[in-house]
């Protein structure tokens, strides 16, 4: 947790509250079939008893601050429902990863490869 | 309105939810809500036991001094109690 | 495998995302994964997931036009709203689960204005998922310290003798402003009332429209 500590006296990079910051991008998008999903499955695990809405947060908190502008929202909260899952005991990376290789092989887009 | 109160300066690493900017900021308790199982407990998959949750109002004068672009507006934010000590009469 | 119905508009009148035509990518996949094996050991299955999209879909902004239009028609409604906002608007089918929600209301002296600083807390059955300014860092960061620029860059100036409040949305609370109703609506049916409110104005960085134009984009 301390790997993500950018400033000196501990304040963390996700607490932005009063930070400098440029204009607000008002462009909105729509959320992509994929992305719903990634939403659905943390309300459901978490509704669950799997992991708490806390427990995705804190590892949201502790990827490092280029996560930010590096990963959209729901690339990090898939991250974050994962890691959360393999502390459960729900899931271990090991299958994770198996799985995801053998996703690939299904196709080069999400609709080969969903659903499969 | 209730109590005046600020909230504890301290810096810990984790999973917090008091802000940074408004810590060391005193404020006056707007209502009193709970109590909430504590999310820096909860963040490490501990069951967190129940604490008072306070909204406190602070003004922008109090938070941000001589930089606030408007001293007379107001912040409200909810502080879990064991962030929050009693303050000094103003 | 049900065929997913997801495929056409999304509820904005929009096409998803055109995620059929892009490579695939590591998030991508490992939300197959996870999804996949989740439905493999029995934790969830297909149609618990579709299901939880469905009722997300249909969580749209008018849930919160319509909260507020009661507020704005039924005095027992909005005294309910100021007790005890979760239990009133639960009985109007919008079920908050865990969280509290707390309605604050805009006056001529007094607008309110909502943000997570730390996150994106946001009040979902009434307004539907947040939109990406939300989460933004520059909301995020700027909404708490300089409130009115912010307003500003969203199209709305208020009176210096209009106070600003900023609600930082920090623990189990959510909230929903209750925008002021427009002149001019006396007597305007509940539904008519709630095409006035637009979702920005339930978040604090938008006003209603006016009942002179209604129809226009706000």
């Amino acid at each position: 947790m301390t790997d993500t500590i950018t400033q000196g006296d501990g304040h963390r990079w996700h607490d932005m509250g009063g930070a400098a910051a440029g204009e607000i991008p008002l462009a909105d998008h729509d959320f992509a079939l994929w992305e719903k999903r990634v939403d659905a499955l943390m309300i459901l695990c978490s509704a669950k008893g799997h992991f708490t809405v806390d427990g995705l947060r804190r590892v949201l908190e502790d990827m490092p601050p280029s996560s930010f502008e590096e990963l959209s929202y729901y690339e990090r909260w898939i991250a974050s429902v994962s890691q959360n899952l393999v502390e459960a005991g729900v899931l271990t990376t090991f299958e994770i990863g198996e799985r995801m290789s053998a996703i690939r092989e299904r196709g080069p887009t999400y609709g080969d490869a969903a659903d499969g | 309105m209730g109590s005046r109160v600020r909230v504890h300066n301290d810096m810990p690493p984790g999973h917090i939810r008091t802000p940074a900017y408004l810590r060391g900021k005193c404020g006056v308790i707007e209502r009193t809500l709970g109590p909430f199982p504590n999310p820096e407990q909860l963040a490490y998959r501990h069951s967190g036991a129940p604490l008072a949750l306070h909204r406190v109002r602070f003004t922008m004068a109090e938070v941000w001094g001589a930089a606030a672009e408007t001293p007379t507006d107001t912040i409200e934010a909810e502080i879990y109690a064991h962030w929050l000590e009693p303050a000094d009469a103003a | 495998m049900p065929h997913d119905h997801h495929d056409h508009l999304s509820p904005s009148g929009h096409p998803f995302r055109a995620d059929d035509d892009h490579p695939l990518s590591y998030w991508q996949t490992m939300e197959i994964s996870v999804r996949e094996l989740l439905i493999e050991k029995g934790v969830t299955t297909a149609a618990e997931i579709a299901h939880q999209i469905d009722a997300m879909d249909n969580r749209t902004p008018a849930n919160g036009a319509a909260v507020v239009a009661r507020v704005w028609t039924d005095p027992d409604f909005h005294a309910a709203m100021q007790h005890d906002a979760s239990a009133a608007t639960s009985e109007m089918g919008f079920n908050i689960g865990p969280m509290k929600l707390i309605a604050v209301e805009n006056t001529a002296d007094l607008h309110n204005i909502v943000v997570c600083t730390l996150c994106s807390c946001y009040p979902r059955n009434l307004l539907g998922l947040p939109p990406d300014w939300y989460k933004s860092r520059a909301y995020r960061s700027r909404t708490v310290r300089e409130p009115r620029r912010v307003l500003a860059e969203f199209g709305v100036t208020l009176p210096s003798t209009t106070q600003i409040r900023v609600h930082d949305s920090t623990a189990d609370m959510r909230y929903i402003v209750i925008p002021a109703r427009p002149d001019g609506t006396d007597g305007w049916s509940k539904d008519d009332l709630a095409h006035l409110v637009t979702r920005d104005s339930m978040v604090g960085t938008g006003l209603p429209k006016s009942p002179d134009a209604p129809d226009t984009l706000a």
